[in-house]
């Protein structure tokens, strides 16, 4: 398992603006830790785009054909009702009734399905412990996690880190 | 993104990020003071009562309440209608204005949100109680039963409103959770006592707040926003189309869907305004809740107001001009007959008291926007009172006529579910953050007084360099 060291910044445009020469330098940056979203960052870092909002149009999908087979089955095959001489022999004629439903149900599935995998993915879960590398990540102090394999060379890294707008170099838990 | 200095700050007080952690914890982290207290008193009293009433309606049945025969729906479905009106607002906040990429909509859109998923509860609560049988509330789900192979029936706009009210209500549930979770990691990670650590940190979920989700989050943010936009705008719908699709005079128009929705996000944002202007005063965050973003919910309440007057004189003109006699005595006896007053309230609540906040010094007047805003709601109640009593209360044949006045134990139920409602929203204020603090920090460096000031002075500010 690689190790590494955290760099404390105060501010998200000097942690912005060092990333690229640090990178020049051969400096490893695994992940950037913000108190809250700073647009362009992971794209500077190198994170692909999510595609957690495909997922959501696939589930968004699977909701929609449940409803169509669900109310199909329902109200006419199983049960036809004549509710007020109201078409309800055939599917297409009573579709339009059951739109809103099935509206509801592509609703539902895509935005919980949605929901359930940002969770899992991001092991963001009830009874998950935070790695957090300085309490004030959450605050105003935004944390660049550097890997730092070879800790001989941990003093000439944090001197780089330092002279690249850093305010302070720390391992976890020290 | 580029900003106007000249354009007003949304966050006051030269405030750092770290202060807005400490303005925004400090409600949490410190003891309740005596208002809370006292507030809380009074709504756990009311709370009770509610106990109390609906234990009455279930042991004894519906019978217990005013309504009869012809008039079949009163105060249940009035206030019903009611409390899914209002949970609008926080939905309309949190989604509609995230797509519009409204800023001020950060320092309100929590509570806001809190205050749709109390209102959506209290709501259910009026249906539960009305369908007499509480305990059989699964017989609204299209599941298989031991009556033969007899199903829920999908035309039907009351299986409608089953569907649409429980989507609505879990996915603003998780909507609102999934903002909270970065802030319960703040709570988190400042927490001085075990407990404190313990609970947030269970809370938290084990954020982090890692590039990687944020992005998610963002994206998530954004999707479930698109969701709920068309989702809440379905869901008054459907609620309209209880009345809409049915024959009776009054409830038989077309226009039903705008027009009810109009009025949920109108009285919405009044509930919105009666909470906040006690939000702000009692835990101290004049600096973010300000009086631009009192001013601006104003100027929604005047235009979706203004609305739902357009859709009452439409209403009556299409009676008239339709030419068909039922629907014109329809209008002309809930102007004129038996429950005139209901309709003059709302009348007067609804069409001519939102066109005060044209006048800019009572829209950024804090005491006049809070009666106003109560004003509002008053009318709002009684606008559903007056399409669902009046309607009823004079149908086709004289045989169908009669009147209708509420028991005490109605009267009892309205006034615990806002003590149910008021009960949910204090504990809100006291536990969890009030205000989207991780997300109102993206906006200090570019919508803050000192933001601001330093873009008069060098001319733009520090956010448009990116």
């Amino acid at each position: 398992m690689s190790k590494y060291i955290f760099a404390i910044y105060n501010d998200e445009d000097v942690l912005m603006q060092n990333i690229k020469p640090l990178r020049s330098n051969g400096v490893r940056i695994k992940e950037v830790y913000s108190p809250f979203p700073v647009h362009g960052m992971d794209h500077l870092i190198g994170h692909k785009r999510t595609r957690i909002s495909i997922c959501a149009f696939i589930y968004g999908i699977i909701g929609c054909c449940l409803a169509l087979i669900m109310t199909n089955y329902m109200m006419i095959t199983d049960w036809p009702m004549d509710i007020g001489g109201k078409p309800s022999f055939e599917f297409y004629k009573n579709l339009p009734a059951f739109v809103p439903v099935i509206f509801e149900s592509t609703i539902f599935c895509a935005a919980h399905g949605m929901v359930i995998t940002f969770y899992l993915r991001s092991k963001t879960l009830p009874g998950v412990t935070a790695f957090v590398p300085d309490v004030r990540m959450t605050d105003d102090r935004f944390v660049m996690q550097v890997e730092c394999n070879d800790l001989s060379k941990k003093a000439e890294l944090s001197a780089l880190l330092m002279k690249h707008g850093a305010e302070e170099v720390k391992e976890y838990g020290k | 993104m580029y900003e106007a200095p000249i354009r007003e700050p949304l966050i006051l007080g030269d405030k750092t990020n770290h202060e807005i952690t400490e303005d925004i914890c400090r409600p949490i982290e410190g003891k309740a003071n005596k208002y809370w207290w006292w507030c809380f008193i009074a709504s756990v009293a009311a709370l009770l009562w509610w106990v109390f009433c609906v234990s009455i309606t279930v042991g004894e049945g519906i019978g217990m309440w005013g309504i009869n025969n012809i008039v079949d729906w009163g105060w249940d479905i009035t206030n019903f209608v009611w409390w899914v009106g209002i949970g609008h607002a926080g939905t309309l906040i949190s989604a509609v204005l995230l797509l519009f990429r409204q800023k001020w909509r950060l320092s309100i859109n929590r509570s806001a949100e809190a205050m749709t998923i109390f209102a959506v509860i209290c709501a259910a609560t009026f249906l539960l109680t009305h369908i007499g049988r509480p305990w059989l509330p699964y017989w609204l789900l299209p599941l298989p039963n031991q009556f033969g192979s007899l199903w829920v029936n999908f035309n039907s706009p009351l299986v409608w409103d089953t569907f649409a009210v429980s989507t609505y209500f879990t996915v603003s549930l998780v909507f609102w959770y999934t903002g909270l979770i970065p802030d319960f990691a703040v709570v988190r990670d400042r927490a001085k006592t075990k407990a404190m650590k313990f609970w947030y940190g269970t809370l938290a979920f084990g954020w982090t707040g890692s590039s990687k989700n944020w992005q998610r989050f963002e994206e998530v943010s954004l999707v479930l926003a698109g969701m709920s936009t068309p989702l809440v705008l379905s869901v008054h719908t459907i609620v309209s189309m209880d009345f809409a699709t049915s024959i009776l005079p009054g409830w038989h128009t077309t226009i039903f869907p705008p027009y009810f929705v109009a009025g949920a996000i109108f009285s919405g944002f009044a509930m919105v305004q009666t909470l906040l202007i006690i939000v702000r005063k009692v835990l101290s965050l004049e600096n973010y809740i300000t009086t631009l973003h009192i001013d601006m919910m104003n100027r929604i309440i005047l235009v979706t107001g203004s609305i739902v007057g357009i859709a009452y004189i439409t209403e009556f003109f299409i009676a008239w001009y339709s030419g068909v006699e039922y629907e014109s005595y329809a209008f002309i006896n809930r102007a004129t007959g038996y429950y005139w007053w209901a309709y003059a309230s709302m009348m007067t609540c609804n069409v001519i008291s939102p066109q005060l906040f044209w006048v800019k010094s009572l829209r950024t007047n804090i005491t006049f926007t809070f009666i106003l805003s109560i004003v509002v709601n008053i009318g709002m109640w009684f606008e559903r009172f007056v399409i669902i009593v009046s309607s009823l209360h004079r149908a086709y044949l004289p045989s169908e006529w009669g009147t209708y006045h509420p028991s005490w134990v109605e009267v009892g139920i309205f006034i615990g579910s806002l003590g149910l409602f008021f009960t949910c929203f204090l504990l809100f204020a006291r536990f969890f953050p009030v205000i989207a603090m991780s997300e109102l920090k993206t906006i200090t460096k570019s919508s803050s007084t000192q933001a601001k000031r330093a873009a008069l002075e060098h001319g733009h500010t520090h956010a448009a360099h990116h």
